[in-house]
């Protein structure tokens, strides 16, 4: 196994984000009853003509942007031509020849430095409609008596992002995929959610002896919509393939389904060749060519993307938790509490356990933090905080009780009331030490500091 | 020069769904080529520097804003299908 050097490639698609569709302003309505959301450009009725969305074109600019692909002078739509159901017209139209982004990259920051993966295209495309198979079993198309399709999705706005087969496992293919949809989603570009299928990706597998040139025939797996199946697919792909070259057996360039229940990959249909698609320049579309003033104004408008704030923020936290805070979204509260006097590394493990707080509240759940307070006040404290203004003044007089002094006559006194279960303490059973612990919490109204009581106890019932 | 085979013919017309008749093969592989060699004079020129055309017009950069229109309505929408079930247009199966 280890002499293959798994390649793999990905291709993905996300629905963007506008309100209209790419070629025609139906509204896109993901709930809406099944084809109340048409007219004849999305029904494909003859002599209807296209008008390209402009805010679709600005979102894949943008995404080019940050993927620091080259902008298209002139970008060319183009038909890719095929049969089925849920694609009336008979072509779907794409880019072929002249995406709006050229080449870029995305770098992904890792513990041990980075992982650069490159882009080769993104390029805006329509979605074709929602196709249900009826008649045959659980939905499959296999013994399908009759298709029923809804045009509710027929033509909703679509980027492809295409990288170059330049990541060497799942891990890192995956990797890629989460820096790429969380940069699509930060930019508002697309929802980006697999589960709801407005994100996808087709993931493309072949393996190569370690040091062997040139890439050997591959595997195109379709429409996968999990993090964990594209993973899963990937290691499979790879033990399949190399399971074949080693036992001499021709690898054939070809689609394959992975099915989850046997974890292994299915032929699904020979690829046609780009040929066979009859690509060809959509001759009711005219070219666009990005105004110099609209490329400037989305560059200018990039925020910090998510790679460069994990650099930021990794000498602050190192580097796991600096990546977990970008990805899970909790960088910007942890960034407030930090600012309001919180020691980073604190601020960010707050930042991960706690809820989202209104920003004018960091200073006072910078003082609570800072006090020694019980557990039940704390979270009261970021209750609150999450939807009213607080101060901390509320919060500090529930102050855990540490003082010993305070403490020492109530220990005293629960243990005085309970002789028989200090019998059993001393005869080995240290779990009662848990009921003293709690009858003092519960004398003192839960304020007590738990690590101070279990001293004192410990203390007494050593005697 | 390339010449459309008769292999490519029955490839290209099972592409667009098309069945034909051998008397209707015999005349299309005949003007399919036809056309081609009359396409093919433009190989004669020495067009090196000449940016391929995709679009005869000038025109470019002809887009809308992202503001929905009205749709049509469900029924009107489905007025064409070739058949329906509930509010669904009812077809073939589809191969997958």
């Amino acid at each position: 196994m280890s002499d293959w050097q798994p390649v793999i490639g990905l291709e993905v698609h996300a629905h963007l984000k506008t309100r209209t569709k790419m070629f025609c302003r139906c509204e896109l309505d993901y709930g809406a009853h099944e084809n109340s959301r048409t007219c004849p450009v999305c029904l494909a009725h003859p002599g209807a003509l296209p008008v390209p969305n402009e805010r679709a074109i600005e979102l894949t600019i943008k995404l080019g942007l940050a993927l620091e692909c080259a902008i298209a002078k002139r970008a060319v739509f183009a038909r890719k031509n095929y049969f089925y159901p849920d694609l009336p017209k008979g072509y779907q139209i794409s880019q072929y020849e002249s995406p709006l982004c050229g080449r870029g990259r995305l770098v992904i920051p890792t513990e041990d430095g980075e992982e650069i993966v490159g882009i080769v295209r993104a390029h805006l495309e329509e979605d074709a409609a929602k196709t249900v198979h009826a008649g045959g079993a659980t939905g499959r198309s296999v013994g399908a008596t009759a298709s029923l399709v809804d045009f509710n999705r027929s033509g909703t706005p679509l980027l492809e992002i295409v990288s170059e087969p330049d990541m060497h496992s799942a891990d890192e293919a995956l990797r890629y995929m989460r820096l790429l949809r969380q940069t699509i989603v930060e930019l508002g570009v697309s929802d980006a959610e697999m589960e709801k299928g407005t994100l996808r990706a087709d993931v493309n597998v072949s393996v190569r002896r370690r040091g062997e040139d040139g890439l050997r025939p591959r595997w195109e797996i379709k429409n996968m919509n999990s993090f964990t199946f594209i993973g899963r697919a990937i290691e499979a792909a790879v033990r399949q393939q190399v399971a074949a070259h080693e036992a001499g057996e021709e690898v054939v360039q070809s689609t394959y389904d992975y099915d989850a229940d046997t974890d292994r990959l299915t032929v699904h249909r020979s690829k046609e060749e780009a040929d066979d698609y009859r690509y060809f320049p959509e001759p009711d579309l005219v070219p666009v060519e990005p105004p110099a003033e609209m490329v400037e104004r989305l560059g200018g408008a990039l925020p910090e993307l998510p790679g460069a704030r994990i650099r930021r923020l990794e000498p602050l936290v190192g580097f796991p938790l600096a990546s977990e805070l970008v990805s899970t979204g909790n960088e910007r509260k942890a960034e407030l509490l930090a600012a309001a006097g919180v020691e980073w590394r604190a601020a960010a493990n707050v930042a991960m356990n706690r809820g989202d707080f209104l920003p004018e509240n960091a200073p006072a759940l910078a003082a609570v933090l800072g006090a020694n307070l019980t557990r039940e006040a704390l979270d009261r404290a970021f209750a609150a905080a999450a939807t009213a203004s607080i101060t901390a003044d509320d919060y500090l007089s529930d102050a855990a009780v540490g003082d010993e002094a305070a403490l020492a006559p109530l220990v005293d006194a629960v243990l005085a009331a309970n002789p028989g279960q200090v019998e059993t303490y001393r005869g080995g059973k240290e779990g009662v030490l848990g009921f003293f612990v709690g009858q003092v919490m519960k004398e003192t109204g839960g304020k007590a500091d738990p690590k101070v009581v279990n001293r004192l106890l410990r203390e007494r019932l050593a005697r | 020069m390339a010449e459309i085979s008769r292999d490519l013919l029955l490839h290209v017309a099972h592409l667009a769904r098309l069945q034909l008749r051998e008397d209707e093969l015999a005349r299309l592989e005949l003007q399919l080529n036809d056309i081609l060699a009359a396409v093919s004079k433009v190989s004669e020129l020495d067009l090196r520097d000449v940016p391929a055309t995709s679009h005869p017009l000038e025109v470019v950069n002809a887009w809308e804003a992202d503001e929905p229109r009205t749709s049509l309505s469900v029924e009107d929408a489905l007025r064409n299908a070739p058949d329906r079930e509930g509010d669904f247009f009812r077809v073939p199966p589809g191969g997958s």
